[in-house]
């Protein structure tokens, strides 16, 4: 089949079967990886610390790193727009029916079950970045020392910011921008 | 045309800085969209990403597409989901193209290990807002403790309940205890 329509149809099914969020991409990546050879699995691991440490989902990253190997900067832009495509017609009927049936009594009544849900998600995503941010879980049950638990770098420029967003009433962009420096110079990662 | 000029560079520059998963979007997008622009209120944000989370595709796309709609239509969608992919899409084909080891620098894992520790704080702050909108009453917060308990400590297990079967039986609940609370009366 022609590399370009195969890059398509691949990455067209990963946004497609892909429900909840970047992670969940993953098993068709793997797949994806065996069956066309277009990256390694050790490409994989290596997105998903690129994708920690730049903008955008593993997905995203995934497929135009993908492209790129594939068939250069077109390729990586197609396989990107393949993969949101499902997405984007998907939420366009979703949005359509949304807007017709807004004020029915079951839609509003699902709505007051959904909007919990969405903050859970949401405190759970949050407590997994804490996990690897502000508390180190696999050196405390080393030695089950409790001063090791905590990251207290971390910790301490966690209350700064915390404080410091009460009062400045900046952009979250300056907030990062400031954290990214603060870490390179305190060594946040230790390297 | 001006307007879907303003939503693609909207969420372009939300995009350049979206690190940290498609939640971690939450507080840029209430910060440009909510408070600034008045495009969308908070009630629809956890609406939309409710949904992403229960429907195809990467979360921080849908709710792309979702605001891009309700803005200006299927070409609105169009200019917020473009937005949002341009940037990461060029970091990774710069990368690709001459940094193969980008993740393994030294200064890049200290700045990002700097930038974790802001978005647990932006999160935190995110949740704390929306608390008081989305649980309003004791029905409401159980729905927010069981889902919670499941999705950051379900590990313990044997089986991993997928978020989307959440999503969906807390929308079922919803109908089931507004629906009981009207036969009461």
């Amino acid at each position: 089949m022609n590399k370009w329509l195969l890059l398509f149809l691949e990455f067209f099914k990963t946004g497609l079967f892909s429900v909840g969020g970047g992670l969940a991409t993953l098993p068709f990546l793997y797949e994806i990886s065996d069956k066309t050879g277009w990256f390694s699995h050790a490409d994989i691991a290596d997105m998903i610390a690129i994708s920690e440490s730049t903008p955008g989902a593993i997905g995203i990253n995934m497929s135009t790193y993908a492209g790129y190997q594939t068939a250069g900067i077109l390729g990586g832009i197609e396989a990107s727009l393949a993969l949101a495509l499902p997405s984007f017609i998907v939420i366009l009927v979703v949005a359509a029916f949304l807007d017709r049936f807004k004020e029915n009594r079951y839609v509003e009544s699902a709505f007051y079950g959904l909007r919990p849900a969405s903050i859970a998600m949401i405190s759970a995503a949050g407590l997994n970045v804490v996990k690897i941010a502000i508390i180190n879980i696999p050196a405390f049950l080393e030695g089950y020392d409790l001063s090791k638990l905590i990251i207290w770098k971390g910790l301490i420029l966690a209350v700064v910011l915390f404080a410091a967003r009460r009062r400045l009433k900046l952009h979250p962009v300056f907030f990062i921008a400031v954290s990214a420096v603060i870490g390179i110079v305190f060594r946040f990662a230790g390297v | 045309m001006k307007e879907l000029l303003e939503l693609y560079f909207a969420f372009l520059r939300i995009g350049a800085v979206n690190f940290g998963g498609g939640y971690a979007m939450l507080p840029l997008l209430e910060e440009d969209l909510v408070k600034k622009k008045g495009w969308v209120t908070t009630d629809d944000l956890m609406d939309y990403f409710a949904i992403g989370q229960c429907t195809p595709g990467i979360i921080a796309l849908n709710v792309s597409t979702f605001i891009g709609n309700k803005k200006k239509g299927i070409a609105g969608a169009v200019a917020a989901t473009t937005g949002f992919l341009t940037c990461p899409v060029i970091f990774i084909l710069v990368i690709a193209m001459c940094l193969t080891n980008f993740a393994d620098l030294p200064i890049v894992q200290n700045a990002f290990a700097g930038i974790r520790v802001c978005v647990c704080v932006l999160i935190l702050e995110a949740v704390m807002r929306l608390w008081k909108k989305a649980i309003v009453d004791k029905p409401a917060f159980v729905i927010y403790a069981v889902i919670f308990l499941l999705m950051a400590f379900g590990g313990v297990l044997p089986v991993k309940v997928p978020a989307a079967v959440l999503v969906v039986a807390a929308g079922i609940a919803g109908i089931l205890i507004r629906g009981h609370r009207e036969a009461v009366k």
